[in-house]
């Protein structure tokens, strides 16, 4: 009986499962609700949030252009592009499917099996994100100079990245309701085959979309593709800055990046269906009975550890290493203190403007299936995969020109952060309001209550939970951030990343290690509580 | 009818609470950094500070500049950054721009920069404390200090040290050198090999170096660190590594040791830190007046001593066992010539190293 269940872990990635099984999917949200208008509240706020996910791609036209579109149809239409895009989308692919096993197999280990110590495993399957991607590379090609390449940069972004589709994943393995796979079950259908047939296609939008966040991290990714020397997009864009200081080339690779972010979320979208995963049962979740793993707890056991072994022990292992040697580990308590103290406020304030500008946009995502949320929703994402120095150079040609008493002050910063994070923060919202029972709001509506009203007495409060969860995950990531960090910061203001950069800067890896060690520390935080949040 | 206009109403407010919001998310910090640097640069405040822009690390540069600061007695802003970001930052900024100065890694990023038209002329009398192989010829921008390119070589492994850059082309280094393709300092000395050599010279170069199976690294630390540990047995590396890895961990206990290319051959190249004005600056006395220093007695000691650079103001000799900058076999360069790389990078992308 517990055989085949166990099988679970090694399970392909979800949407090429599910996707050609459209129907299986409950429309309970999508359906009934594609011909009603949202309320222009929420049109308008979304569309604030949106025209600015999309001021980047101005500067992007605007510096693309500047030499007709001769000189742009010039840069973009070398072999080298066809060779760029190879790369790219190459990792990015193998990156996604290695993240979706990793993601669902320890999801669905992690709360649906009778694992010992699920709850610290879920833990550590979350840290991860805590640690940047630049000294997750520096960690491991440091130790093993042989992993530079395709391969080395493939592990490292699925290490680093990997959370992103399990925390959504599990979130929904929690949320949805057991009943329909005890029906399942009931029907003489093995533990594999309810996996596969009943859970599989609720897991759906939680998969695609941690894997679309997956892949434009990918695509944006600059710090682990240029230590594993991985020529990507960005890599490549990074280059034509430093080469000639010329922003032009540069603008018209990043508008092939943004035609490549359009493609991967029209095709997310059209993975993801109409699909919600509400329960419509009664209203306290009932926890599912955990599977017996019986003998096969030890081979579980084992991928559980070989991840976070991989993913969080060793780059720990490594700073500790850096710490521990080197005369030149100069703590400086002071400094780590007033550095670690302003990365905490600009981080929480990123990831309360980015909340605050998801919010609409991720409703209307969930709630209203027309054509304009369609396009807002797309249009949060357009930015994200288009590197950071890139989104830092679009605000700092706009703020010069347009808002100059914000320039190199915080709130351009803050709006930087909201730019580049968006999608983070939309997609944690999307799935928080798509497993809250629209029938409630039916309810709410039906005893007169206005649009407003229900947002704000019913779905939002429900959808705490997952949209607090956004907003930590969202402080994790701006933590993390460093290119658009080191333009647009305050003359003078360091955050942990910047001051990592400095110190690495001088290859001082030990002076540089405490302020990785502390990064790490901090993000663990919130990647703890990610970790044990339960909805 | 009477519900829709109040839903507009509503609309508009919320739309316009959003903004306040974003700006009083930054007044307050806003007022926390002022106190904070009020605290430590409370001197005098009567022109604004001199904003720096510095491609150059804060760890090697940042006392030196609290010592600008005290001998020119103007209050000092400095903003870190990459050498090549900051320049991109600062034609993004054009004539808006909040620097004064830009302290740059490299000759290049001036470069770009004079090209561009945002720097202005230096004054003759700074200008000649430099030999004219380390400024640029319209005296825009002025180097401060040199770094020489030096082949590393693991003397445990190698027992004598080519002492040319063509030398690694030859089949007994075979996957034995280590390199950084796209590191700035092997790029810029791409370029002075096509200035010296031509454009078929360095391509062919290149082809034989590749097809030699260099060891690819991603900074000039990792290079010499390979060949300090044997990974690789050669190493194309700036010199300072060297003294700076020598000074954290003892020059006895390194393996690696340095071969200084000879003369005129284009692994010699010396490359330059330099600072540029920018036009339109509110400070131009100040920004005059640290350049100055930056070329004085004591900037310049600071170089040879601290960052274990060249010196390039006349009369002033490193305490590190560095040899001569005289002695060097540089070839004759303008360093002008290393402002575009494009072509270089062209190159090193037929060759498959970037």
């Amino acid at each position: 009986m517990t055989e085949p269940g166990t099988r679970g872990p090694k399970a392909p990635p979800a949407p090429a499962r599910t996707a050609t099984r459209p129907d299986t999917a409950p429309a309970v949200s999508g359906r009934g609700r594609a011909g009603r208008r949202p309320p222009l509240v929420l049109t308008v706020l979304a569309s604030v949030a949106a025209a600015l996910a999309l001021l980047p791609l101005i500067y992007l036209g605007v510096r693309a252009l500047e030499r007709g579109p001769g000189f742009a149809r010039d840069v973009v239409a070398t072999g080298r592009t066809g060779q760029l895009l190879v790369h790219s989308v190459g990792l990015a692919l193998v990156v996604v499917a290695a993240s979706l096993v990793l993601g669902v197999s320890l999801a669905w280990l992690t709360t649906r099996t009778a694992l010992p110590a699920a709850r610290t495993w879920s833990v550590l399957a979350t840290l991860p994100l805590a640690v940047p991607s630049y000294v997750a590379a520096f960690a491991w090609v440091s130790a093993r100079p042989g992993l530079a390449g395709f391969g080395g940069a493939a592990l490292v972004l699925t290490l680093v990245s990997y959370p992103y589709v399990y925390l959504p994943v599990a979130a929904a393995l929690r949320g949805i309701d057991p009943a329909q796979e005890e029906a399942a079950r009931a029907l003489g259908h093995g533990p594999w085959q309810t996996f596969r047939r009943v859970t599989l296609p609720q897991l759906r939008p939680a998969a695609a979309g941690g894997g679309l966040l997956v892949a434009l991290y990918v695509l944006s990714d600059f710090g682990a593709v240029s230590i594993m020397r991985y020529e990507t997009f960005t890599l490549a864009i990074h280059t034509s800055y430093k080469a000639s200081f010329d922003r032009t080339p540069a603008a018209a690779l990043g508008v092939v990046l943004v035609l490549m972010t359009v493609l991967l979320v029209a095709a997310e979208s059209r993975t993801r269906g109409r699909a919600g995963s509400a329960r419509t049962g009664s209203g306290t979740a009932r926890p599912p009975v955990p599977l017996p793993l019986g003998r096969l707890r030890w081979p579980a056991l084992a991928w559980c550890s070989a991840v976070a072994a991989a993913g969080v022990l060793f780059p720990l292992g490594t700073l500790a290493y850096w710490l521990a040697v080197g005369n030149s580990a100069t703590w400086e308590p002071a400094r780590l203190l007033e550095t670690g103290t302003t990365t905490l406020l600009v981080a929480a304030l990123g990831a309360a403007l980015t909340t605050a500008l998801a919010l609409p946009v991720g409703v209307m995502a969930a709630r209203y299936r027309g054509r304009v949320a369609h396009l807002l929703e797309q249009a949060a994402y357009a930015g994200h995969a288009v590197p950071g120095i890139t989104v830092a150079l679009a605000l700092v040609f706009l703020a010069v020109r347009y808002a100059y008493p914000l320039y190199q002050e915080l709130p351009l910063l803050v709006l930087a952060y909201a730019v580049l994070f968006l999608p983070v923060a939309v997609g944690a919202t999307r799935a928080a309001v798509l497993q809250c029972p629209p029938v409630l709001e039916d309810v709410a509506r039906s005893l007169g209550r206005g649009p407003l009203r229900v947002l704000r007495e019913v779905t939002v409060p429900l959808a705490a939970p997952g949209v607090a969860a956004g907003a930590a995950l969202t402080f994790v990531v701006c933590m993390k951030e460093l290119p658009a960090t080191l333009l647009l910061r305050p003359t003078g203001m360091d955050t942990l990343a910047t001051r990592l950069w400095t110190e690495t800067g001088t290859a001082s890896y030990a002076a540089a290690a405490p302020y990785a060690a502390v990064l790490v520390l901090i993000a663990a935080v919130p990647a703890y509580l990610l970790g044990r949040h339960r909805t | 009818m009477r519900r829709s206009t109040s839903r507009h109403l509503s609309a508009l407010a919320a739309a316009a609470l959003l903004v306040p919001l974003v700006a009083a998310c930054g007044s307050d910090d806003k007022g926390a950094t002022e106190s904070k640097d009020s605290g430590t640069t409370a001197t005098e405040k009567a022109a604004g500070p001199l904003v720096i822009y510095s491609g150059r690390n804060e760890e090697l540069i940042a006392p030196l500049l609290e010592k600008l600061e005290k001998a020119t007695g103007t209050e000092v802003e400095v903003r870190y950054g990459d050498s090549a970001e900051l320049a991109a930052q600062l034609l993004e900024e054009g004539d808006k721009t909040k620097a004064d100065l830009f302290f740059a890694q490299d000759a290049g990023a001036l470069g770009a920069l004079g090209k561009a038209g945002r720097l202005d002329a230096l004054p003759q009398g700074s200008l000649d404390r430099v030999d004219k192989e380390y400024r640029a010829e319209d005296g825009t921008w002025i180097g401060v200090s040199g770094r020489a390119r030096v082949i590393a070589y693991n003397s445990d492994k190698v027992a004598k040290a080519p002492d040319s850059v063509k030398d690694l082309t030859k089949p007994e280094w075979k996957g034995k050198v280590g390199y950084a393709p796209t590191n700035a300092s092997f790029q810029a000395f791409v370029t002075g090999m096509r200035v010296l050599e031509g454009d078929d010279a360095t391509r062919t170069w290149l082809k034989d170096f590749k097809a030699n199976s260099p060891q690819v690294y991603e900074k000039n630390g990792a290079v010499l660190e390979a060949v300090n540990e044997g990974k690789a047995e050669l190493g194309l590396i700036n010199h300072y590594y060297w003294y700076e890895k020598a000074a954290e961990e003892g020059a006895d206990k390194l393996k690696a040791a340095l071969s200084f290319p000879k003369k005129g051959d284009p692994g010699a190249l010396v490359n330059v830190a330099g600072v540029g004005v920018l036009k339109g600056n509110d400070q131009s006395a100040a920004a005059a007046k640290a350049v100055d220093f930056l070329l004085s007695e004591e900037a310049q000691t600071y170089f040879a001593d601290e960052t274990s650079e060249y010196p390039l103001a006349a009369g002033i000799k490193s305490k590190a066992d560095l040899p001569e900058l005289d002695t060097l076999g540089v070839p004759e360069i303008d360093l002008s010539k290393l402002e575009s790389l494009e072509v270089t990078l062209e190159m090193l992308r037929e060759a498959g190293m970037v």
